[in-house]
């Protein structure tokens, strides 16, 4: 391609769809993978996060769980999956018996706007979820 | 060794709650980003965090790349008696990094 043809060009390589995207599915699929195939239920999870992020490159996030943390009634993981990184993972966190209480809290990259999902996985085998929407102005350069 | 920030309490209760913040200096490379000669930088991040106190492990976490430059982490962890809470991190490219603080309860 000649240069001139290049230029010309440019607005159609500019529609190209990225290069590496998570979607719904995969979303999903990773959500799964942790859960074991089960399906969480709305409840107990609080997620909490900006709803609109100037700023993609660090975004506080924290997911707090309702349960008293005892022997037998306890959250053995907490875990954060998005709908629009290149990757759907975000974080696991697994609690062991001295963690105090099932909450969690750190900054996170978003590429777009976009929904995340934070799901715990409790010591009785059940799995309960909250989602977020967010839109993000500035995106994280993790596409350049 | 990369510059750490921790924010622990030195003294606790029996039974007290305390509330553990870490950051630690990384870059967190997500191995998707091109640099300004268009090639891809290859990833670099950390990938597991742990934390035990009193001989077991308090928590774990697993990280993605859509974890921020310089992760930053909150947790809770339980007091019960006198002993070391040790923070380590393991990454890509052989990092692996521990930090130790000993906890007093009275």
């Amino acid at each position: 391609m000649t240069p001139r043809r290049l230029l010309l060009a440019a607005p159609a390589l500019l529609l190209l769809p990225p290069a590496a995207r998570a979607s719904q599915e995969e979303m999903e699929a990773a959500m799964r993978a942790f859960t074991g195939g089960v399906t969480p239920r709305p409840g107990r999870v609080s997620m909490e996060i900006s709803p609109l992020v100037e700023n993609g490159n660090t975004v506080p996030l924290s997911v707090l769980v309702d349960s008293p943390m005892s022997e037998t009634d306890r959250v053995r993981a907490i875990a954060v999956f998005n709908q629009r990184n290149p990757q759907p993972h975000v974080i696991t966190m697994r609690f062991g018996p001295r963690a105090g209480r099932a909450v969690l809290a750190t900054h996170i990259r978003l590429a777009t706007s976009q929904t995340l999902l934070a799901v715990a996985a409790m010591a009785d085998g059940s799995y309960w979820s909250d989602s977020a929407q967010v839109v993000v102005t500035l995106a994280a350069c993790v596409e350049g | 060794m990369a510059r750490v920030l921790l924010n622990i309490p030195a003294r606790a209760y029996p039974g007290d709650i305390l509330v553990i913040r870490t950051l630690i200096q990384h870059v967190m490379e997500t191995g998707y980003r091109p640099d300004a000669d268009g090639v891809v930088a290859p990833r670099d991040i950390l990938r597991r965090f742990t934390c035990t106190y009193d001989g077991e492990v308090v928590m774990e976490a697993d990280f993605s790349p859509a974890i921020a430059a310089n992760p930053y982490l909150t947790f809770t962890l339980t007091a019960t008696r006198t002993g070391t809470i040790t923070l380590r991190w393991q990454g890509d490219n052989g990092f692996d990094q521990t930090e130790t603080r000993e906890l007093v309860v009275v």
